[in-house]
């Protein structure tokens, strides 16, 4: 037949600085937890299968592709979505960079894209060209705009350089 | 209820070369100034003059049926733009305020587009082949020049003053012999007035523009980097259920029947059947995914052609000659080819492709009194309007489409199958219905590019001169046939053929399969008379901007690859794949000169454009 609903026990996340509490079925993908539960829809839907990055968030830091996260994977971990980023009206400076680059065109990618280049710039705070586009392989830009992402993530290790973020 | 993918079966010919009729208009003025507000408003007639009202028809009740775009300046100096062109990612939410605010001589800023609305926007055929920057900008460049003018005409009223003696600049009316300045906003205070103007108002020459053709960046961009936009899957109203549809496990194949009791026994779940179609509605997408696995269906399969058949399988299912045929010919082809000192043949096959959209087709729709909205990201808010009308059979006037700034489209969202399947599960819900397509949905039952099978016979003589060119292309489509190469006996032909799978418009359509079955050939050719590929294109070209194109090219790109030219780059911060090759190829299309393409990872750009009205900025954003 098919599987039975499990709603399971209340989880607990911490998704952008705030705890949350969900209800769900715990093999549901992280990123329709947050989609439909909390209305965090800057995370994309793309592909379903981690291929096209659209749905990256941070977890513990790191970029995970929320539709391969089962929601118990995701418990008491810490989860950055692209919400999360902005500062009291701020924009992280990845953003700043994507931004004044325009390194968007739809701008479907764009979300994954960012939160893909802040957790390089974390590891990586001077990446070079190839390093930028070996980091960013699993994230696909449909309107072909990656000239202009290289330059906004080169832009952004600039602008970083000596933050703390 | 209706199956659009059975009996809805577009091509290319069908969207990008036949004009609908235009549809009436159904809004009166008072109607339109109880959406905007008072001001002044400008209404743009699609047919030029005498065909609805002509002149400025201040008196007029009634709006002319046939309007391709308004323009409204309100009390406080903001200007809307209505058009029923939509954002895709191309930007044009940007390019065409861009073209307002330098014709209407605002500032960028106070520009705001309202588009692809089927209740509030005018009627358009379609955002697609590459059609809004030639027409949609110039009519509105027209709009506002009247709008201009009509806040000229309500200054000069005012001041007792004779237009011609007043100018307009930083959204304000002066009058230089007197000093005197009003705002936009002041002139437009109170007021109702909307006139309609003809389609051939003059407007400002390219060279004087100082808004348009400059880079600024998107519309709202910060909403995009923010993850703050809504996309047509992200808008949740309340009590929205998630839609999934059953798809079959094959093409051409047939619903037996289906036992929807396990799903139906499912808590929250809706399940419809009607017809062929079988989807499900429940709260979350995981208890949709649940209700379909739980689905029992029977079906009926058809032999389908497989992927190594394909090709064989077109050129057999060619259509009767008819109308969509076309066919060109000059010269004796048959005896030059056999005369030809060289002839060379070739086949080349495209294949069906997906347009894979990063947002997949996605729609959410809602009912209330009979009526429908469905929001979705289409290229034709009004063609899905008139399918979900026709597959509901409710009037147009009873639905409406809006179409939220869209994750993509490249010519694959011109229909309306995920409106009228979210609509359908809407109406069994009695609640709104959000339904996105998977990734897998996307690859197998959207509309292809069509995929083809060209057949190219070149005769060319000792010299390198192109004497015959025959040239087949089956089912791929027409766009780009014919050769820029100047050739005295051509045969060129497009022989439509019955596709067994669904096949429609594509970004740059039919042109990709025939410019490269034509430069393929042309190195082909150049191969087997132990030509530069260069030289024996340059040879046989008259067109002395192609020429001037691929010359170019050549020089920026360092042509010919001369002796020790390694086969990649070394030290260079771009190294190429262990076996870099490089090649040249171009060609004409829609007035625009292509790039020549040397096939490397080093693409020396040069590209021709007629005119260059919009925001360069995006245009290079994928250079």
């Amino acid at each position: 037949m098919f599987p039975e609903t499990r709603t399971g026990e209340p989880l607990q996340l911490e998704i952008n600085g705030q705890r949350r509490t969900v209800t769900a079925d715990p093999e549901t993908p992280l990123l329709w937890v947050l989609r439909e539960e909390f209305s965090l829809t800057g995370t994309k839907y793309g592909c379903g299968e981690g291929e096209c990055g659209a749905c990256t968030v941070l977890i513990g830091g790191n970029p995970r592709r929320s539709c391969q996260v089962p929601l118990r994977a995701a418990a008491g971990k810490s989860i950055t979505t692209i919400e999360g980023l902005e500062q009291n009206g701020k924009l992280h400076p990845v953003q700043q960079a994507f931004l004044d680059v325009g390194a968007f065109q739809c701008a479907y990618c764009t979300s994954g894209m960012i939160v893909t280049t802040v957790a390089l710039l974390k590891q990586n705070p001077n990446p070079d060209p190839r390093q930028i586009a070996e980091y960013l392989n699993g994230n696909i830009c449909r309107c072909g705009t990656y000239p202009r992402i290289l330059e906004a993530v080169s832009r952004a290790a600039a602008a970083m350089k000596g933050s703390s973020r | 209820m209706s199956q659009p993918r059975d009996t809805f079966a577009p091509e290319p010919e069908r969207f990008e070369f036949h004009e609908d009729s235009f549809h009436h208009f159904y809004w009166s003025r008072r109607d339109f100034f109880k959406l905007t507000g008072s001001g002044v408003a400008v209404f743009l007639a699609a047919q030029p003059a005498g065909a609805q009202e002509s002149g400025r028809g201040f008196a007029a009740q009634q709006l002319p049926q046939e309007i391709s775009a308004w323009l409204h300046i309100g009390e406080e100096g903001g200007v809307t733009v209505f058009t029923g062109k939509v954002e895709v990612g191309q930007n044009i939410r940007t390019s065409l305020a861009q073209s307002v605010a330098d014709e209407l001589r605002v500032p960028f800023g106070s520009v705001r587009l309202v588009m692809g609305d089927t209740a509030r926007t005018p009627w358009d055929m379609g955002t697609f082949g590459s059609r809004t920057t030639p027409t949609m900008a110039p009519q509105l460049r027209r709009a506002a020049s009247a709008l201009r003018d009509l806040l000229i005409e309500l200054a000069a009223k005012q001041w007792n003053a004779a237009p011609a003696s007043l100018s307009a600049a930083d959204a304000r009316v002066t009058d230089p012999a007197t000093g005197r300045s009003a705002s936009y906003a002041d002139l437009a205070r109170g007021q109702s007035l909307a006139a309609t103007i003809p389609a051939e108002d003059p407007v400002t020459p390219a060279s004087q523009w100082t808004v348009a053709g400059r880079p600024l960046p998107k519309v709202a961009g910060r909403d995009f980097v923010t993850g703050r936009h809504l996309y047509t899957p992200d808008m949740r109203p309340e009590g929205v259920l998630c839609g999934k549809v059953l798809r079959p496990p094959a093409f051409g194949t047939t619903l037996v029947s289906v036992d929807t009791r396990d799903a139906q026994a499912i808590p929250g779940v809706t399940v419809v059947h009607d017809g062929d179609f079988v989807g499900v509605a429940a709260p979350r997408l995981r208890d949709a995914e649940r209700a379909i696995a739980a689905l029992h269906a029977e079906w009926k399969t058809t032999p389908q052609p497989s992927s190594a058949e394909i090709f064989g399988y077109l050129k057999r299912n060619v259509e009767p000659a008819g109308e969509r045929n076309s066919r060109h010919e000059t010269g004796s082809v048959d005896s030059a080819l056999a005369q030809a000192a060289h002839r060379v043949e070739e086949t080349y096959t495209v294949s069906y492709i997906a347009h894979a959209p990063l947002e997949p087709r996605a729609a959410l729709a809602e009912w209330g009194n009979g009526k429908l909205a469905v929001w979705t990201g289409t290229q034709r808010p009004f063609a899905v309007r008139d399918e979900l009308a026709s597959a509901f059979h409710i009037l147009q006037a009873d639905v409406r489409v809006i179409v939220p700034d869209t994750g993509s489209a490249y010519g694959g969202k011109h229909t309306g199958e995920v409106a009228v399947e979210a609509a359908r599960l809407a109406r069994a819900a009695n609640r709104p219905v959000s339904l996105l397509w998977t990734r897998e949905e996307e690859f197998t039952w959207a509309y292809f590019r069509p995929a083809g099978v060209i057949e190219v016979k070149a005769g060319v003589a000792s010299d390198g001169r192109l004497e015959a060119w025959e040239f087949h292309n089956y089912n791929s489509g027409p766009s780009a046939i014919a050769t820029p190469y100047a050739v005295p006996s051509q045969r060129i032909e497009y022989h439509p053929a019955r596709s067994p799978l669904r096949q429609g418009s594509y970004r740059g359509l039919a042109a990709t399969a025939n410019h490269f079955a034509r430069e393929m050939h042309m190195d082909v050719a150049a191969r087997a008379l132990g030509l530069d590929p260069l030289e024996f294109r340059l040879k046989n070209l008259e067109d002395a901007r192609l020429r001037a194109v691929f010359e170019a090219a050549a020089k920026s790109f360092g042509w010919p690859p001369g002796a020790g030219w390694p086969s990649r780059r070394s030290g260079s911060e771009r190294a190429g794949p262990p076996a870099a090759g490089f090649g040249m190829a171009g060609g004409v299309e829609k007035g625009g000169y292509q790039p020549p393409s040397p096939k490397s990872p080093w693409i020396a750009p040069a590209v021709k454009c007629a005119s260059c009205a919009w925001s360069p900025l995006s245009s290079a954003a994928r250079s």
